[in-house]
């Protein structure tokens, strides 16, 4: 039982596995599936596991620095979120169903 | 007022720069006027600088003006610099009051040429050129100007570059000039790795190339290898044999160029360098001198015999300046640079004189350059032929002209180097004596003949000579006061009679080979020769102008003893094959090694960029394989 409530305590380690976690779905689901709209949200899945990694040290270490850097990485997020969705909606009237693999005209 | 120096050529280059931008739009004739007003201001400036030297006392007679650091690097510091001493004012002096009275002239002459402007803009760019030439206090100054006037020579022979024959003229000029700049180049090089300087003299941050110290301490093999190799850069420049061959061509340019270019400045300035370092050549070993001036005399001869058989009235005076500068360089290799300074000056006088003229002649001829279709001119342009008389008898060496006072200068000089030497100048002489001679009876005396409107039949092909306007006729007849008075310069009469030696002894007092000989002997050779030349300008009219003996006029001598045509089968036969060759080895070697490289990259990168695949999913892989192995060097880096 006090083992329990000792493991339920909620300590930096939970948050930070949480966010690890979390990274590593997006990262192997942005490497792994093709869909343009899945693979931004896999991205958007990562920037949100680094945010929680950001609060939970601030909080630890009782550094503000964490907390302040985490409303940067939302304001940067949600401008790439804008251009990111414009060019997914574009590349979707162009070529309706289209892949990530579709678009590798830049290939060397 | 020395300080005044830098206006001196910033004037020249100020109207070059107007007349690039609004030349056309000012016209004729006030873009000639304007770049006249130009040439006429730096004059006047010189004329200031003088009057600031002159106040100096005589040993004080040296001034620097540096304008900014123009290159420092490491230990090569370069300034743009004027150095203001009797030598170079002395050249300042004549360049902008001879090329004034030139741009003057060349207001009438060139009147009605489409190009009125642009030759306006060369001609104010040569004068700014030269000028920086003279007033360097640097090696790389002297060679910014070398190179500025070797460009405006270029230009303006090639002006009427729709012949073709002038476009190869200005070519031919440009890529000989090239050779001799080679040596001017590598005596730079050599000068600095020697002594770690090429400014001329000490001042505040560098030390002096030509100061005594410095002098001193260089080996003399040293010395010697800088000044043979500036000394090639003026054969080149002043067209001694045996690159003299561009300058005969040059004459394809328009007359008042051949007579500030090629004539009075430019090609005078080999003369002015070798002066210039003359401290080096007196360092060196002994057998430099020599070989100038044997060169200079072989060249005085070699011209003068040529000059003998010319028909073209331009191409008689380019000879003839060539054979006079070859004087320059006896002088120079005797080690009287006084003299050589002297007769430049005087030459600047007679030789644009009689250049200016014969474009006069051309002028009033429409054209006509051959002197075979000329005679008689005299009645028709009677300040021509009076003022080109003039300059006639000063080339001519006869006295009071002031060709007679600088020849014997230099023929005393060379009979003191040695007897033979004087016997080639002497020679010489009585050679110039007499095809300027046969040049002047040919177009002024005797009978016309050209088709004159009264003589004609047919009339259209008439000609009628007339006088050319008054800024053509100005020039010639201050010209001719200048032939006529300027022995006054260096008179030999008593020791306060050497003006120009005690003006320019401050520069070349360490150089300047002194000599003693008899005043009966100096007297006699100076009566001797004048009598002589007199005798020939006899035996001339009695071949042009009573016609009482055939002309001696040899194939072998109109054609330049064919060396110019012995240089072109060279150059076209196993020359070309060998430049062949050459072209060769650089395309297979040269261009070989470097499009070898260029492909080996390009394969390279062929293969390399494979590795683009354009899935976003594998750059992804490589982003997190980075930040894997980034995290891992900073884990294990940490523990150690």
């Amino acid at each position: 039982m006090a083992l329990a409530l000792e493991l339920a305590r909620p300590t930096p380690t939970w948050y930070l596995l949480l966010g690890a976690l979390l990274f590593t779905i997006g990262a192997v689901g942005l490497m792994v599936r093709r869909n343009p709209l899945v693979m931004f949200m896999c991205i958007e899945l990562m920037l949100n596991a680094v945010n929680l990694t950001f609060v939970t040290f601030a909080k630890a270490l009782d550094d503000i620095g964490g907390q302040a850097i985490v409303f940067f990485v939302l304001v940067v997020a949600a401008a790439e979120v804008v251009v990111g969705l414009g060019i997914i909606v574009a590349l979707m009237r162009r070529r309706p169903g289209a892949t990530a693999d579709d678009i590798s005209t830049l290939k060397g | 007022m020395v300080e005044l120096v830098w206006l001196i050529p910033a004037l020249p280059l100020f109207g070059f720069l107007v007349l690039l931008v609004a030349g056309r739009k000012l016209g004729e004739p006030l873009a000639g006027w304007f770049a006249t007003l130009m040439c006429g201001g730096a004059f006047a400036a010189s004329v200031a600088v003088l009057i600031g030297l002159f106040n100096e006392p005589e040993h004080e007679r040296q001034f620097q003006q540096v304008l900014f650091d123009w290159l420092p690097a490491g230990s090569l510091k370069v300034q743009l610099g004027f150095l203001v001493d009797p030598l170079s004012i002395t050249m300042a002096l004549f360049i902008t009051g001879v090329g004034a009275l030139i741009h003057l002239y060349s207001i009438g002459y060139m009147h009605g040429d489409p190009k009125y402007s642009k030759f306006f803009v060369y001609m104010n760019l040569f004068a700014f050129s030269m000028l920086m030439l003279v007033l360097g206090n640097n090696l790389l100054v002297t060679f910014l100007g070398w190179e500025g006037v070797g460009a405006c020579s270029y230009f303006l022979i090639s002006f009427w570059f729709t012949d073709e024959a002038n476009a190869s003229a200005g070519k031919k000029a440009f890529v000989t000039n090239r050779i001799g700049d080679w040596g001017f180049m590598v005596a730079t090089f050599v000068a600095f790795s020697a002594t770690g300087t090429i400014t001329y003299f000490a001042n505040g941050q560098n030390i002096g190339l030509l100061d005594e110290g410095t002098i001193e301490g260089l080996a003399a093999v040293t010395a010697t290898a800088i000044a043979a190799l500036l000394f090639f850069g003026a054969v080149g420049k002043s067209a001694q044999l045996p690159l003299y061959l561009w300058l005969p061509d040059a004459m394809a340019g328009p007359t008042p160029v051949s007579a500030l270019i090629h004539a009075a400045t430019m090609v005078t300035s080999g003369v002015y360098l070798m002066t210039r370092v003359s401290p080096l050549l007196a360092h060196g070993y002994t057998w430099l001198p020599t070989t100038i001036a044997v060169i200079g005399a072989l060249t005085a001869l070699f011209a003068a015999t040529v000059a003998v058989a010319q028909t073209d009235i331009k191409r008689v005076l380019a000879y003839s300046t060539v054979s006079q500068l070859g004087y320059m360089f006896l002088a120079v290799g005797s080690g009287a640079y006084v003299a050589a300074i002297f007769h430049m000056v005087t030459h600047a006088f007679f030789k644009a004189l009689l250049f200016l003229g014969s474009g006069s002649v051309i002028h009033g001829l429409h054209g006509e350059q051959d002197m075979r279709k000329m005679g008689g001119l005299r009645k028709f342009m009677p300040i021509t032929a009076v003022t080109f008389i003039i300059g006639w008898l000063a080339i001519a060496g006869i006295p009071p002209f002031a060709g007679f006072w600088s020849k014997d200068d230099i023929l005393l000089a060379a009979f003191n180097k040695s007897p033979a030497l004087w016997f080639v100048g002497f020679v010489t002489a009585l050679l110039t004596a007499f095809y300027m001679s046969r040049q002047v009876f040919m177009v002024f005396f005797g009978k016309p003949n050209f088709e004159t409107a009264e003589s004609a039949d047919h009339s259209e092909h008439a000609v009628q000579p007339h006088e050319s306007p008054w800024t053509m006729a100005l020039p010639l007849v201050v010209l001719a006061g200048l032939s006529i008075g300027g022995g006054a310069l260096n008179l030999p009469f008593s020791h306060d009679t050497k003006f120009l030696e005690h003006w320019l002894t401050p520069v070349v007092e360490a150089s300047e080979t002194t000599f003693s000989i008899a005043g009966t002997t100096q007297t006699g050779l100076a009566i001797g020769t004048a009598v002589l030349c007199a005798a020939a300008i006899l035996v001339a009219a009695q071949i042009y102008l009573r016609h009482k003996r055939a002309p001696i006029e040899p194939e072998v001598l109109a054609h330049a003893w064919y060396y110019d045509e012995a240089v072109s089968a060279f150059v076209a036969g196993p020359g070309a094959t060998a430049f062949e060759g050459a072209a060769q080895f650089d395309r297979g070697i040269i261009d070989g090694g470097v499009n070898g490289v260029a492909a080996l990259v390009r394969f390279g990168a062929s293969k390399l960029r494979l590795a683009q695949t354009g899935y976003v999913r594998n750059y992804a892989l490589g982003i997190a394989v980075g930040a894997f192995v980034l995290v891992g060097l900073f884990l294990t880096r940490a523990g150690a």
